[in-house]
């Protein structure tokens, strides 16, 4: 096959190219300029948008004896994902940008290209494991190493961008593929791996939402409030909430029965945050809209549901409907923010996902 | 993938000719300091002073104006910031700087620099949709304060679409008021007759690799009578202008390479020009839509490098059609520079007037000493199906 091998500049996406090679494939090296100018969305902290990180993925490229080049997406990206991941916190939701790069950017715009130039297939360093299944559709199972596994990521590919993916790394674990890359002479095997945002500097989501919004900030401040209605705080922007998040409240008084709170809800329009103890954030059902499948439309489901990325396996009761997907949790989840992705597993196989549109708590 | 490259990018730099291999090589095993006085360096001197009165008489200028420095890059710094400070320090009003706005970077980041560091006053003058400088608006630029322009820099020949400026109209316009003129002449030595004496310029910058010599080993032409701010201090090897032991290889073999380019300078345009219009024809046949950029083909000698060829594929990204042709192993350039990693939009074809669209959706064949007919024809027959899948992969 002809094969584009999208390159961060990381480790794994370096050893997932040099292993479509060595599978035969003709492999070409691309590496993503995801912004114009990469000082803009970030700049010194590890990221997908750095000099050094399209240095590091030539060098690699070089190394394994592939041609390389860079493709520039920015202006996809930042329509595609900048945009709506300003959009989402300011309406008081928390999106996931790397679902969303690989919905849109990753398995769209790259893989709409490859193919049109001919390609065959798009191989990330993603780590998750296809296979076809017995009804001839290719099936997405969690990784080898549950502790890297990035299925979840990668559960809005429907199947046509699954039969034109490849993920090699789903068989390896971390600590394989690092080891490897050494012996291979890639000299990114020491790599830091990178966890934040890719376009957000140092993990500071609140100062640059703060910095970018501007004017389509819905407020820059208001009051936090308690169950009960009483002011236990101010803010400087809803924008900079999540629902479940403890920390960065700067709440003045402690509660009265001593115990942390956590932010429940966010109002973009009053403006108004509220906060109260862990048990109230205890949600048992989920509405999800946008659904996604991985290969065919599920009816009913049992299962288990994933709600954030590295977050824990839930069971839960699936149904699809016309207009949406309900998920009943048999165990009750906290912290569940709208905008955020329910990944629908069946076992270790990858049945499809859901954008949280509501969040159900259970009653006082 | 078992037929041979097709290099058509000679204008990011050329094989070196056998005759300056072999003056190259002749020197690597030998010692020698050209600054020492015993024998052996000596020898180097006499190398490097033979090299230098081989490349005065190549480009008609005296041995003494030749300034030997690491490259094009380097002579277009020390030329505008050389004469820059130097014409300043004669005349604080001196703060002016014209050039134009379709100069490779060696020229327009340190006359940028000079503007954000040193106080000057840019000025980038406008270009027609050949890429041609508007001499009207120069003569306005200049006319407007003649006494504030320290320099003016305008190329010889444009890297990116080959049009060849009109040196001689700046250099008559710059003479009526006296300010000194340079010119990067790195794409045209070799390719189009260059004369230093006749052009009246002050400063050329020329480089070895362009033109069949080594890499990193160029020169600054420098009239006598000008003064140039050295960029590099240290033993003052060359005309206290620029320090560093000097390559005596290197400038050997840059001095075989020049000497032979300019020798067969006609010849060469000759059958390069040919092969040339023989590929733009070809390729606008192939694709009906495709168009020239720059001078057109009956324009003349005097308007357009002979082996320049700079293609615009109308619905096509040029990072895909370079993608698609190096996989078929025919080796070109989108001519866009590469800041930071990321493919930027042409400055020349925006100075031109092209939109941003069309800037993207360019291609550069530069044909050189070694360009033979069968690769035109490789192009010829690739280009077809390359632009119909570059498009494809546009929708
Ligand atoms: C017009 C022009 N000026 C200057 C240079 C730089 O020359 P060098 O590569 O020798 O530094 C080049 C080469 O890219 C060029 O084309």
């Amino acid at each position: 096959m002809r094969v584009i091998a999208a390159m961060s500049g990381g480790v794994d996406s370096a050893v997932a190219a040099a292993r479509a090679v060595e599978a035969g494939h003709h492999v070409t090296g691309i590496h993503l300029a995801l912004s114009r100018n990469p000082a803009s969305y970030r700049s010194g902290a590890r990221g997908c948008c750095t000099i050094e990180d399209s240095n590091d993925a030539r060098r690699a490229a070089d190394v394994i004896g592939i041609p390389f080049y860079v493709w520039d997406l920015s202006e996809r990206f930042h329509e595609d994902v900048v945009e709506d991941f300003m959009d989402e916190y300011a309406a008081g939701r928390t999106p996931n940008p790397c679902l969303r790069c690989n919905e849109k950017i990753k398995f769209a715009a790259v893989l709409d290209r490859a193919l049109g130039l001919g390609f065959d297939a798009v191989a990330t360093g993603h780590y998750a494991r296809l296979h076809t299944g017995p009804d001839g559709l290719v099936e997405m199972h969690r990784a080898v190493d549950h502790g890297k596994d990035q299925s979840y990521v990668l559960g809005v590919l429907d199947q046509q961008q699954l039969r034109h993916s490849l993920f090699p790394l789903g068989d390896s674990t971390k600590a394989d593929v690092r080891r490897e890359a050494a012996e291979r002479g890639l000299l990114v095997a020491d790599k830091p791996d990178s966890h934040d945002i890719c376009f957000v500097a140092d993990g500071d989501n609140a100062g640059w939402l703060r910095e970018k919004l501007g004017d389509r900030a819905p407020n820059h401040g208001g009051a936090i409030v308690d169950e009960s209605g009483e002011v236990v705080g101010e803010h400087t922007g809803t924008y900079g909430f999540t629902i479940g998040q403890r920390k960065g409240l700067r709440l003045g008084r402690p509660a009265a029965d001593g115990k942390p709170r956590f932010v429940l809800d966010i109002e973009p329009v009053s403006g108004t945050v509220t906060v109260g103890p862990r048990e109230r954030l205890a949600v048992h059902r989920l509405r999800g809209i946008r659904p996604r499948w991985c290969g065919t439309v599920p009816g009913r489901l049992e299962g288990t549901v994933q709600l954030r990325a590295h977050g824990e396996e839930l069971p839960a009761r699936v149904d699809v409907g016309e207009d949406g997907v309900e998920i009943e949790l048999l165990e009750p989840a906290y912290g569940i923010a709208p905008g955020q992705a329910a990944v629908v597993y069946d076992g270790t196989r990858v049945v499809g996902s859901a954008t949280i549109a509501a969040a159900e708590r259970v009653p006082a | 993938m078992t037929s041979p490259t097709v290099y058509l990018d000679h204008a990011a730099t050329t094989p070196m000719v056998p005759a300056a291999v072999e003056a190259m090589t002749a020197h690597l095993l030998q010692v020698g300091n050209p600054s020492s006085l015993h024998a052996s360096g000596r020898h180097a001197r006499r190398v490097v002073e033979e090299s230098r009165e081989t490349i005065a008489q190549a480009l008609n200028c005296r041995p003494g104006e030749i300034v030997f420095t690491s490259g094009g890059t380097e002579a277009d710094n020390l030329a505008v910031k050389g004469m820059f400070w130097s014409r300043r320090a004669e005349d604080p009003r001196r703060t002016r700087v014209l050039t134009t706005a379709v100069e490779h970077h060696a020229v327009l980041d340190p006359v940028r620099w000079l503007g954000e560091s040193e106080g000057a006053d840019v000025e980038l003058l406008p270009v027609d949709d050949r890429a041609r400088l508007d001499v009207e608006a120069l003569r306005a630029a200049v006319e407007r304060d003649p006494a504030g322009v320290a320099l003016i820099s305008v190329m010889w020949a444009n890297n990116e679409v080959g049009t060849l400026q009109p040196i001689d109209e700046v250099v008559a316009l710059a003479a009526e008021h006296g300010i000194p003129v340079h010119t990067d002449a790195v794409q045209a030595v070799g390719h189009v007759p260059v004369d230093f004496a006749t052009s009246g310029v002050d400063a050329l910058t020329l480089t070895g690799h362009k033109l069949g010599g080594p890499y990193g080993v160029g020169a600054l032409v420098v009239g006598r009578e000008i003064s140039v701010r050295p960029l590099v201090h240290g033993g003052g090897q060359e005309r206290d202008i620029r320090s560093g032991t000097l390559d005596t290889p290197a400038i050997a073999g840059f001095a075989a390479a020049v000497e032979l380019a300019v020798k067969q300078q006609a010849e060469h345009a000759a059958r390069v020009g040919a092969l040339r219009d023989d590929l733009v024809r070809r390729v606008i046949d192939a694709v009906p839509d495709a168009h020239l950029h720059g001078a057109q083909l009956d324009s003349g000698q005097a308007r357009r490098l002979p082996g320049n060829a700079h293609l615009g594929f109308p619905g096509c990204e040029g990072d895909s059609l370079l993608m698609l042709l190096d996989a078929r192993g025919i080796e070109c350039s989108t001519g866009s520079a590469c800041s930071a990693g990321v493919p930027q939009p042409s400055h020349v074809l925006l100075a031109m007037g092209c939109t941003a669209e069309a800037a993207r959706h360019s291609l550069r064949f530069s044909l050189g000493h070694t360009t033979t007919q069968a690769e035109v024809d490789a192009v010829v027959e690739a280009i077809g199906p390359v632009v119909e899948r570059a498009r494809a992969a546009r929708r």
